[in-house]
């Protein structure tokens, strides 16, 4: 094994994979990448499987050498990577020489940004996923996030790896927008018409208390009918909760698995990615379509996404 | 999708919740992704490009009937020991003035029962047990604290439940247990599973220093 040396750790570098779904009955989400789509081309651009282990940073990057070289594939965020001062262009691999490092920065654009690296990091498997589950510290690198002196095993160097390239035109589709698309959620009718309307037309802003478990929104307050106590219930990934107090919550990859606040509206499948790119203080809409429309749109994105001839050029 | 076997919280409904998820278990259906369970209902996370709600609808309705069937699933005694009160149990004095009970009232009660872990939610190995007293039952904080040490003992309405690690919540903590709620390295890696029976015993602070793992 080669081996990823950790220099600066940015300011939240987790190891994420596609993450653990199925172990509800334990009460463990899923976790996983936050930009599932960034990881997957990442990695199929360096012809890895799509759910190969990678690095996700938040806002800030970190610096990483390699002593033994790797060839690397950033995605998702462009947060300015550079070797030796010049920059690393996104979503096409690269070669970094032994004894090189990435070194990057904040983010000039979303929220997470993924160094995808040919044959993965080396991580134990917790539940089948080598993603870190920062809540419970269980999975990834010690259940943690990367610190300054951390070394990791990653995958050797590859000397015939193609120069795959995205088509043009496929990340134009794919890329995180600020309207997020939303199905009824199973106790909309708990909330007043104008909450409703409210959701859809109004403007709210991520808070900075947002995380990988859930996206805590500002903005205008969402009114129950009553103040009827729910009984708790599954909450699936990107159920928007509202608490008594009327802000909206939406639960993300390292979330609660149940909750005992009634869910207004669910982010739909194909802009769950849109959600893991958001920043603190970004801007966002909601727009209701209906469950057969969502179904359609994840079925198209999964048929884009499963195609390497619509993918790479 | 949301499947609802009931409309309150109690035996009857989650003995159909049990049911249905080892029938699932035994014979996994191939589009279901994830089942979480609770009081009164399994939420089915399942492949949407393979099937549609309505399929959905009609495969479940269909396996729970013969579920209903099946026969009723062993229980296990778990205890676990509690040290009430003090910086441990903030919320126990507030629980008792809301109900007007004294602290040592609210403690009788919270020990008196034996009870039944419903599910596993929220965080890795969180037990919603029940049912709570009604003397005790409290609403969850406003707002919740941004953190609640791993170990502590809080009220929810009618629910009781134990934090497995330090995580923000919501429910009112009444005292701490020194155990390990959830470890990877264990099998099973969570103290309490769904359909277990559990008892709280009271210990002193000197007592919960001592079995708290070093």
């Amino acid at each position: 094994m080669s081996q990823l040396v950790v220099e600066a750790a940015g300011l939240l570098t987790t190891v994420q994979d596609f993450g653990r779904e199925g172990h509800g009955v334990l009460g463990v989400s899923a976790s996983g990448a936050a930009d599932a789509v960034a990881l997957r081309l990442g990695n199929l651009l360096l012809e890895n499987k799509a759910g190969t282990p990678a690095l996700e940073m938040t806002l800030t990057g970190g610096t990483f050498l390699f002593p033994d070289g790797a060839v690397i594939c950033l995605a998702g965020a462009n947060f300015g990577a550079q070797v030796d001062g010049k920059a690393l262009e996104l979503w096409r691999p690269h070669a970094i020489l032994p004894g090189k490092r990435v070194v990057f920065g904040p983010t000039k654009d979303f929220a997470r940004s993924y160094m995808c690296v040919a044959s993965g990091i080396g991580v134990a498997e917790f539940l089948g996923s080598a993603s870190t589950h920062l809540l419970s510290g269980l999975g990834g690198w010690e259940g943690r996030a990367l610190r300054k002196g951390d070394v990791l095993p990653i995958g050797r160097l590859e000397k015939n790896i193609r120069r795959r390239r995205l088509r043009a035109g496929v990340l134009d589709g794919l890329k995180p927008g600020k309207t997020l698309r939303v199905t009824r959620g199973p106790q909309s009718d708990w909330f007043l018409e104008e909450a409703r309307e409210t959701l859809v037309g109004g403007q709210f802003v991520v808070s900075e208390e947002s995380n990988r478990m859930g996206l805590r929104l500002d903005g205008p307050r969402l009114a129950a009918r009553g103040n009827a106590e729910m009984i708790s219930e599954g909450a699936p990934l990107g159920s928007i909760q509202v608490t008594p107090s009327g802000q909206a919550i939406i639960l993300f990859v390292e979330q609660q698995t149940t909750g005992g606040y009634p869910k207004i509206a669910n982010v739909i499948a194909a802009d769950l990615h849109c959600v893991g790119q958001l920043r603190p203080r970004d801007a966002i809409r909601f727009e209701e379509v209906s469950l057969a429309e969502a179904r359609l749109l994840w079925i198209e994105r999964q048929k884009l996404l499963g195609s390497e001839e619509r993918l790479f050029a | 999708m949301l499947v609802y076997l009931g409309e309150e919280i109690g035996a009857a409904a989650h003995e159909r919740v049990v049911r249905l998820l080892r029938l699932l278990q035994s014979e996994p259906v191939k589009w279901i992704r994830n089942i979480q369970p609770a009081y009164c209902s399994l939420l089915i996370t399942f492949d949407a490009a393979t099937v549609d709600h309505a399929e959905v609808r009609e495969t479940i309705s269909g396996l729970e009937k013969h579920a209903k069937k099946s026969p009723a699933a062993k229980r296990r005694l778990v205890e676990v020991p509690v040290c009430y009160g003090g910086e441990f149990g903030p919320d126990l004095e507030d629980v008792g003035e809301q109900r007007g009970l004294t602290a040592e009232k609210v403690v009788e009660l919270h020990i008196a029962r034996t009870y039944h872990a419903y599910f596993l939610g929220f965080a890795p190995g969180f037990a919603y047990l029940g049912d709570v007293a009604e003397e005790i039952a409290t609403p969850r904080l406003e707002t919740p604290r941004k953190e609640v040490a791993a170990g502590s003992v809080g009220i929810a309405g009618r629910q009781t439940a134990i934090y497995p690690f330090a995580t923000p919540g919501g429910w009112r903590l009444i005292g701490r247990t020194p155990l390990e709620i959830f470890r990877k390295d264990r099998e099973p890696m969570g103290l309490i599973a769904i359909g277990d029976q559990v008892k709280f015993q009271p210990i002193t602070r000197a007592e919960f220093l001592a079995m708290r793992p070093a």
